[in-house]
């Protein structure tokens, strides 16, 4: 029975028991809903939650757990003879899932029974047969593999059976439970409001669920990285030079270049972004007629409402070749920098106009914060307006400014798109802006993102890179934070 | 100090009208610095201009095509000839090349056309024509009219991207088949017109970018969208309505909040490894499919709807809360029944505009494979829709940019204006319904 089917049946049985337990209420008060101790949907209410949330709750469970449990028994019964050399268990359950898929394919396009899927054996015929229907076996499907595929179909399926079951037998003793439970003096309302406030508690935690989520999956497999690649060279090596899987060779995987090339973006981003914003920010708090505000504003946000893989579009095709025309061999200047669009400076201009309106927008807030008095104190003074800001103002504003410019260098350490396709490929250490350079971000793409064995160095290095990211950048979040907070109590 | 009071000769004397040259400059410091300020705002609004010049230039010539559109006839004659030679595609390339020769003499109009310089217009067009008969033997004879897509470079040189000054004759396309293609105009052969096929077709292969669509990519995005709006809008109102409403304030609520605050600040970037590493790899979900994406997408959007919503739940003013409190209701009614039917204008923006970031969001899907993947066909169901592999809008424009074919460029600044679009659309929506309902209390 598919999942669609079942959440069908669980709603029919909620409305059912919602009907059936208001039902009972009023016939136990009488008719007379006055004499209830709650209103009477909430009888209602309490039979429906008590059909749904158990019932809810076991399917979600069971359907993440199934194919872990029935993957490794699975995997327990395989004989590791059989796992070609130079190949790994993980490639070889894959095998074994896409074969169990196929069948299932198979068996729905009706070209194949059920019987005959379970029994096959004869695997160049179930390669013709998976073919026509469009399932490509991969040549090193042996007969251990389509064994093991119709031992885990036969579980799941049992296991589809099990669960369906379960989650239908929950509910209807739930529907029971509830109804039988429902008199005039059940006090269905305070159940009802805790089951809610249970459920808005689960609602918030997700936000604490997300982060050990991404703590974990970068933590266990940055662990199996340093299992197999050293962690000293990972953090000191100077050569990033990854070897592709199979092809022999050992890959040299050193973060120095990566981070090199981050830090080295990010700082040509806020070299642009920095003057521009807080200069603009002082302009929009301090000079601009109300008029202008509305205008400008709106207008600069909109520079951050813009996807950034505009912007990385926008960094390959017209500001790379724009900057060659300028700085490239045959170009404006005639100085022969640069020699191809993808480098440090067409990424790093482009990310700094993405971070205008960041730097611009937090900053106006910032300089708003500073109290009215300190200016009026400096007027008296006789200070004009621009002495005022530079002399006063700024000074005030200069923590959360900081703090601003922080939270701009975490964005820009964590883009993504904008250096994928503007900044090269190439890992160097290079001090010339007008070279080609890579990123942490730009190799986590290039190492997850293609058809690489995840059990490999190669692959895995990609979740140590995320575990860099992530700590760097949670660092300078949790500083730039403290500072803000630090800033704003001090003017409350 | 008397002595100051009484020697007023030793100061400098101004008159209050004109000034010194001490005030004129800090004047000038003054002047110089506002217009800086001024010079950086018209920076960044340059910025915009540029950005939104080049996108709609170079864009919207992938609304268009170029087609050949000619009413042709074959011969019995002919088909038998050509039929019963060796290299049948070449001749039937022969009489369609001398076919179109004749119709544009008919018109007066000169011009040497080869089945060469054709070829190169609109690729292989005998075996198009070939493969048409085979299927249709009973048109030979009758005039049918041909619509072929001409080839992309036509296409530049139609809509000016590619001028005959500093052109250079390669392979594809030379410059004696400018001519051709001057006349062929001229005729009223070749036309422009709206390219259909971009906005509702499949993407095509690495060889032709003319046949490149994004409607399926739309499809994969707008079942992303729906996944996201499914789950991320119950989830984050449910947080809310706990954070501001009940949350007692202890550890478990600070760290909620620690959490939902850092993880605005994520990079996009590591929540794709946790989709992959998560909802792929552990949990064994189909790649490629607008579920994963969404799943995804969900978790990135909850931090941006839960900070819209808990901000139009505290604008709600306490009194609404005091006087439902004090004629009898709950808590969870006050919030249920008054205080979330108010803040929900609100709560809707806010979750119209977390869409629509994740709407353009491209960095995690990259890591869930969606990009590389060929979206050639609609999802069959409605089910399948969200299981099977399918691309989005954004990772689509991703894979179009990294494809070598420079054809695919004009693609994805196309695709890239659909997107605009949606996005625009999306955040005018937020604003007239803010604009509409919102209440200051």
């Amino acid at each position: 029975m598919s999942v669609l089917w079942l959440l069908t049946i669980l709603l029919a049985l909620a409305v059912a028991a919602f009907v059936a337990a208001r039902g009972r209420a009023l016939a136990s008060a009488g008719g007379d809903a006055s004499q209830l101790h709650s209103l009477p949907n909430y009888y209602g209410w309490n039979a429906a939650l008590f059909v749904m949330v158990p019932a809810f709750l076991t399917l979600v469970v069971w359907l993440i757990a199934q194919p872990l449990i029935v993957g490794q028994r699975v995997q327990a019964d395989i004989d590791p003879g059989a796992v070609a050399a130079g190949s790994s268990m993980s490639l070889f359950m894959s095998d074994v899932r896409r074969v169990a898929d196929g069948l299932d394919t198979a068996v729905e396009a009706g070209v194949m029974s059920a019987a005959d899927a379970a029994a096959q054996s004869d695997v160049e015929g179930l390669r013709a047969t998976l073919g026509d229907v469009g399932v490509a076996l991969g040549s090193d499907v042996s007969a251990e593999t389509l064994r093991a595929a119709q031992a885990y179909r036969q579980m799941s399926r049992t296991g589809n059976v099990l669960q369906s079951g379960l989650v239908i037998l929950l509910a209807l003793a739930g529907m029971a439970y509830a109804v039988m439970r429902t008199s005039a003096d059940f006090r269905a309302r305070n159940v009802v409001e805790r089951v809610i406030l249970w459920l808005l508690i689960g609602a918030a935690s997700i936000a604490i669920l997300t982060t050990i989520g991404i703590v974990l999956s970068l933590v266990f497999n940055t662990v199996t990285f340093f299992g197999m690649y050293p962690a000293s060279e990972f953090f000191f090596g100077t050569e990033w030079a990854p070897s592709f899987t199979g092809r022999g060779g050992a890959s040299e995987l050193g973060v120095v270049p990566l981070i090199w090339g981050t830090l080295y973006i990010s700082i040509v981003a806020l070299i642009v972004a920095v003057p521009i914003g807080l200069l603009a920010a002082i302009y929009l708090a301090e000079y601009a007629s109300p008029a202008v505000r509305s205008f400008a504003k709106p207008c600069l946000e909109v520079l951050a409402g813009i996807p950034t893989i505009v912007y990385g579009l926008f960094a390959l095709l017209t500001i790379g070749p724009f900057l060659v025309d300028v700085f490239g061999r045959d170009g404006a200047l005639g100085l022969g920098w640069m020699s191809g669009g993808t480098a440090v400076m067409t990424a790093g201009l482009v990310m700094g106009i993405m971070l205008i309106p960041f730097v611009s927008s937090l900053s106006d807030d910032i300089i708003n914060a500073v109290p009215q008095a300190l200016r009026d104190g400096s007027y008296g003074l006789g200070a004009t307006q621009s002495e005022t800001i530079k002399q006063v103002i700024l000074p005030a504003a200069l923590p959360g400014i900081v703090g601003a410019i922080l939270l701009a260098a975490s964005r820009a350490i964590g883009e993504t798109m904008i250096v994928v396709l503007g900044a090269g490929a190439a890992a160097r250490l290079s001090l010339n802006p007008f070279e080609a350079m890579t990123t942490v971000t730009a190799k986590i793409v290039s190492q997850l993102t293609g058809d690489s064995d995840f059990a490999s160095p190669e692959a895995l290095v990609a979740f140590a890179l995320g575990m860099t990211l992530f700590v760097i950048t949670l660092g300078l979040n949790v500083l730039a934070l403290y500072i803000v907070r630090k800033y704003r109590e001090q003017y409350e | 100090m008397t002595d100051t009071a009484a020697s007023p000769a030793s100061r400098p004397r101004h008159a209050l009208t004109a000034a010194d040259a001490r005030t004129r400059k800090r004047n000038a410091a003054e002047i110089r610095f506002k217009y800086l300020g001024l010079g950086a705002i018209l920076i960044g609004l340059a910025f915009l201009v540029i950005l939104v010049v080049s996108i709609i230039r170079a864009g919207t010539p992938a609304f268009t095509r170029t087609v050949v559109e000619v009413d042709y006839v074959l011969t019995q004659a002919q088909f038998e000839e050509a039929e019963s030679a060796v290299l049948k595609t070449g001749i039937y390339t022969r009489f369609f090349s001398e076919f179109v020769a004749q119709q544009a003499q008919d018109q007066g109009i000169e011009a040497e056309i080869t089945a060469a310089s054709l070829e190169r217009i609109m690729g292989k067009v005998g075996s198009d024509i070939r493969s048409y008969y085979r299927e249709n033997p009973d048109d030979i004879g009758t005039p049918v009219t041909f619509q072929l897509t001409a080839a992309s470079r036509v296409d530049g040189y139609i809509n000016g991207s590619i001028t005959r000054d500093g052109f250079v004759s390669s392979r594809f396309l030379e410059t004696e088949d400018l001519d051709v293609i001057d006349a062929l105009q001229a005729a009223g052969i070749i036309t422009s017109g709206i390219d259909t096929t971009f906005f509702f077709g499949a993407d095509s292969g690495v060889d032709n970018p003319g046949g490149a669509g994004i409607g399926v990519s739309v499809v994969g995005s707008f079942f992303m969208m729906l996944v996201v709006l499914v789950l991320s809008l119950p989830i984050s109102v449910a947080a809310s309505i706990y954070l501001e409403e009940f949350a007692p304030k202890n550890r478990w609520t600070d760290l909620i909040e620690v959490n939902i605050s850092n993880l605005a600040a994520v990079p996009s970037i590591v929540f794709g490894i946790l989709g992959l590493a998560v909802f792929i790899q552990f949990m064994h979900l189909p790649q490629s499919a607008p579920l994963v994406g969404g799943l995804v997408l969900t978790l990135m959007t909850l931090p941006t709807i839960i900070i819209a919503t808990r901000a139009s739940l505290k604008a709600v003013p306490p009194s609404i809360r005091d006087a439902a409190l004090g004629v009898g209701a709950s808590k969870m009614q006050t919030v249920f029944h008054h205080v979330l039917p108010l803040a929900a204008p609100g709560i809707l923006t806010g979750t119209i505009i977390g869409l629509a970031q994740a709407l353009g969001e491209t960095a995690p899907l990259l890591l869930i494979g969606m990009v590389g993947f060929v979206a050639r066909d609609y999802p069959g169901t409605f089910a399948g829709g969200f299981t099977e592999a399918n691309s989005a809008m954004p990772a689509q424009i991703y894979t179009w940019a990294s494809r070598a074919d420079p054809g695919f460029y004009e693609k994805a600044w196309g695709g890239i204006i659909i997107l605009l679009i949606f996005l625009l659309s999306m955040n005018i929506l937020a604003i007239i319904l803010r604009r509409r309902f919102e209440r200051r209390w």
